[in-house]
């Protein structure tokens, strides 16, 4: 299989701490990898790592081919990667429209992807002119993803969508990102173990800045040790 | 909302009192009254053009620019020089009409302004930008160094404005007082930039690029977007903007080496009583504070209060800090 990103063995230090001691994580071009482990583990860094945000001092990232080591994060996320981040990230002042008009990067992105937005998330049409400070956190996350989804990205690196948001909700995001899927690769954390093992097809495990173990979610779910060992569920 | 109403009732307060105050103390005389009103407004205007470009830099970058008051300073040497005869650049002798002069002067300082923005921006602030501690030391350091090249320059002694232009002379009667022309040019220039502005920051893909990075500049650079260059922008225009300030100010306040602090002192009060970083806020509370010292002005004349206009800023300051501890549009971080 192809992958369309292969990160190998990256540290990336924050101040003075080393959070990533030698991560590596493939992604399969069309799957939905998800990166798996405990809190302070690493995930939210490895994907910051990717889009340049806390960039890595060692190792190799490379995007469809191309290295994105020592690149700005907008020339990252112009290659066609959206970032969708912990918290959502919403701009509270601009209203629902401002907030998806910022993501193009061509003139009528927008426009062209309206049809797929508001059929994943048919609340946000209602909500279209109100600040995005007032929406819900689970509509905050919905505009979030429909965000990354405005320009023609093949890579959407989506940092716990399902944080503080009620059941109902996560399954209508699911359901959303199975769809989206169709059209990007993604790459998901997720704390949320029975989320991400109905989701995802791969997933790698980050434990204390490394990457011990990955592979098909199926194997996983059936492997109660390791589950037990690095996520603490059963 | 409810916050925003307590604000909008505060800043009613505030200006429903001071002119009460000042029709009171004058007696009800009317052309007293409106000359304060107009007094306060272009003093008002003349402080938004150097609070603006502090408050956007500050909102987007996270940037207390020091040296928005020499910027200030600057555009006043600039367009003093470039107007009156013997200067480093004289014009006399190519544009003899001083009311086409003027306009010249006003687009060199804005040139000046702008060229000296991007120098400090792209040449020395970039490099801290994760150092905010020495930002501020810079862009103070930098004001004085530019201080000491003005007095090279243009020599210590301050210059009032002699040069006279039909703008400057003429005067119009309110109430059956004088009040110069050019006064009321500057009040209706503030109040075209300030929708101007209003408009970029609300209308175009740059104005919500810039009020998306006031919340979260990380983000923006995340979606896509050089936000850098957004930076050298806006740093740019909030320069530009001061020494155009610095500029229609002169004929009134002339050239002084002075100038520059004391306007940066007031700005920055303004940018903290409207809220940090909010545009809105700056724009009024730059009235406020304008209107505010015009009625100390007129209340000081004939008492030994010479020093209430001058203090006053931060009497306003104060007054809203202690109703609105995060300022007038300020959101609470």
């Amino acid at each position: 299989m192809n992958n369309i990103l292969e990160v190998r063995d990256i540290h990336t230090f924050i101040g003075q701490f080393h959070i990533l001691e030698g991560v590596t994580v493939a992604v399969p071009q069309g799957s939905i990898t998800v990166l798996l482990g405990r809190n302070g583990a690493g995930k939210t860094t490895t994907l910051k790592s990717i889009m340049g945000m806390t960039p890595p001092t060692r190792g190799s990232i490379v995007f469809e081919g191309q290295s994105l080591v020592g690149k700005r994060p907008y020339s990252i996320a112009q290659m066609g990667i959206g970032y969708v981040p912990e918290h959502r990230a919403i701009f509270k002042e601009l209203s629902v429209a401002e907030n998806l008009q910022i993501a193009e990067r061509h003139k009528g992105d927008l426009a062209r992807k309206a049809d797929l937005i508001f059929e994943l998330f048919p609340d946000l049409k209602r909500l279209y002119h109100l600040p995005g400070g007032s929406l819900s956190g689970g509509q905050q996350q919905m505009l979030a993803i429909a965000r990354a989804l405005v320009p023609d990205n093949r890579l959407l690196l989506i940092d716990e969508p399902s944080e503080g948001l009620a059941p109902v909700i996560i399954e209508h995001l699911m359901s959303a990102i199975r769809k989206l899927a169709e059209q990007a690769t993604v790459l998901l954390v997720e704390q949320n173990f029975r989320m991400a093992s109905r989701l995802a097809d791969r997933y790698v495990i980050i434990d204390e800045g490394h990457s011990p173990a990955s592979g098909l979610m199926a194997d996983l779910r059936q492997d109660n040790e390791q589950i037990q060992r690095y996520l603490g569920v059963a | 909302m409810a916050v925003r109403r307590s604000s909008i009732v505060a800043i009613i307060v505030v200006i429903v009192g001071l002119l009460a105050f000042n029709l009171l103390k004058s007696g009800g005389n009317l052309g007293n009254f409106g000359i304060t009103v107009l007094s306060g407004l272009f003093q008002g205007m003349l402080l938004f053009l150097v609070a603006s470009g502090l408050s956007i830099i500050f909102g987007l970058m996270d940037i207390l620019n020091l040296a928005q008051g020499t910027y200030f300073m600057l555009g006043a040497y600039v367009a003093y020089d470039v107007q009156h005869a013997g200067g480093v650049v004289d014009l006399t002798s190519v544009v003899p009409d001083p009311n086409l002069r003027f306009p010249i002067a006003v687009a060199a300082a804005i040139v000046v302004g702008a060229a000296l923005g991007v120098v400090l921006e792209r040449g020395l602030l970039r490099r801290l930008y994760s150092r905010p501690i020495f930002q501020l030391v810079l862009t103070f350091g930098v004001s004085l160094v530019i201080i000491e090249l003005i007095k090279f320059i243009w020599s210590t002694t301050p210059y009032s404005w002699t040069e006279v232009f039909g703008l400057r002379t003429q005067t119009f009667e309110l109430f059956g007082q004088g009040f110069s022309v050019y006064r009321l040019f500057i009040i209706g220039m503030g109040f075209l930039l300030i929708i101007g502005i209003a408009l970029l920051l609300r209308r175009t893909r740059t104005g919500i690029i810039i009020r998306a990075g006031v919340e979260d500049s990380a983000m923006v650079e995340a979606l896509g977007i050089n936000v850098r260059s957004v930076f050298t922008l806006v740093f740019t225009l909030g320069c530009a903007i001061a020494a155009l300030g610095g500029a229609v100010a002169a004929p009134f306040l002339g050239a002084s080496s002075s100038l520059g602090n004391a306007f940066l002192l007031q700005g920055i009060a303004v940018v903290v009583l409207g809220g940090m970083g909010s545009y809105e806020g700056t724009a009024v509370g730059s009235i406020m504070v304008g209107l505010a010292i015009a009625v100390a002005q007129d209340a000081a004349i004939g008492t030994s209060f010479s020093v209430l206009p001058s203090i006053t800023p931060m009497l306003v300051l104060i007054l809203i800090l202690l109703l609105r501890p995060s300022g007038l549009f300020g959101n609470t971080r």
